[in-house]
């Protein structure tokens, strides 16, 4: 069988994160935790609930983890990969889900949707928030997905070797989608069900973060 | 010479000594210290003597002296601008694949499996 591995990217998560990697561990062969030079003990308690650390020295931002997360798991010989979240906002059952939508083989990456199935807790800040991040995604790379800020994703290896991340923070989930269009890999969405608390809704992206990533965005897509 | 005129010559004077000091240390190219050269010396003729300014603006097909003076050194911030926000990303990037490859260098798997 394929080797699944899990990255989590996690920046000072010490309270949430022996929970995520257990979680994560029911489902994939191997947990890579990256460690975005958090200054509690995210990377001691992540290894000592059973994942592989990586640790960043300096804190490097949400897209510079994933990248070393997708690089990590092909190193570490992975098959399939998917990205969760360390906050404990996904559930172990959807990555799963993810995953096992690759295997099927119809596709090279899946996004996790909180909206194919409108189950959960969204509160309407985050829907809003998301719907323009939906929108401003399908301005700039013309793919509509109906989730493009969901943190819970899955690919091949062959799509994480070809997938180049550049962007440093936030802005990274919609440069996923950019990569899956120019690079033509064959998208699918699976429902997802996002647990909020108020720990994970302190930790997502703020009004302003929200512009910045977005101010970023334009940037990037007028420059590169 | 009234003291704005003495202040911006001053500046100038600076920043000529200082374009100076980076091409002896190898930090400027001789084409690099030809050019600030150049923009150091037009400013210190606009500013001694404006009527240069009015001449060039009479060429450009802009009203005033000072109107040319301000809109050249607004495009000229625009570029310097740019060009320091793509150096700022290039070392962000660099910063994060060295960050990357120092976290990666001994990644393994455990040797007990899951």
């Amino acid at each position: 069988m394929e080797k699944r591995v899990i990255v989590i990217p996690a920046y000072n998560e010490e309270r949430t994160i022996a929970e995520a990697v257990r979680g994560a561990l029911q489902v994939a062969d191997l947990v890579l935790v990256v460690d975005d030079g958090s200054s509690d003990r995210t990377s001691e308690i992540a290894a000592s609930s059973g994942a592989v650390v990586a640790r960043h020295a300096v804190n490097r931002g949400l897209g510079g983890a994933l990248g070393t997360g997708l690089a990590g798991a092909l190193r570490l010989g992975a098959d399939l990969i998917a990205t969760m979240d360390a906050d404990g906002q996904h559930r172990p059952e959807d990555a799963k889900r993810a995953l096992d939508r690759l295997s099927a083989g119809d596709a090279d990456f899946v996004i996790g949707s909180r909206m194919l199935e409108r189950k959960g807790n969204m509160p309407v800040r985050r829907r809003l928030a998301q719907l323009l991040g939906n929108a401003l995604t399908f301005l700039l790379f013309r793919r509509w997905v109906s989730d493009s800020q969901s943190g819970l994703r899955a690919m091949t290896r062959a799509a994480a070797e070809r997938i180049e991340i550049r962007s440093s923070r936030m802005e990274v989930s919609s440069e996923f989608v950019k990569e899956v269009v120019d690079k033509r890999l064959r998208l699918a969405e699976v429902p997802i069900e996002a647990v909020y608390t108020a720990y994970s809704l302190s930790k997502g992206q703020s009004f302003l973060v929200g512009l910045q990533t977005a101010f970023k965005l334009v940037l990037h897509k007028l420059l590169d | 010479m009234n003291a704005i005129q003495l202040v911006l010559v001053v500046f100038s004077c600076f920043g000529f000594g200082a374009a100076v000091a980076r091409f002896r240390r190898g930090r400027l190219s001789r084409a690099q210290l030809l050019i600030w050269s150049l923009l150091w010396a037009g400013i210190v003729a606009v500013v001694l003597r404006p009527e240069t300014a009015s001449f060039l603006a009479r060429r450009l097909g802009v009203g005033r002296g000072a109107d040319v003076v301000v809109y050249l050194a607004v495009a000229a911030l625009f570029y310097l601008q740019f060009r320091l926000f793509s150096r700022l990303e290039d070392h962000e990037r660099q910063i994060t694949a060295l960050t990357r490859e120092l976290a990666l260098k001994d990644i393994k798997e455990p040797p007990h499996g899951r």
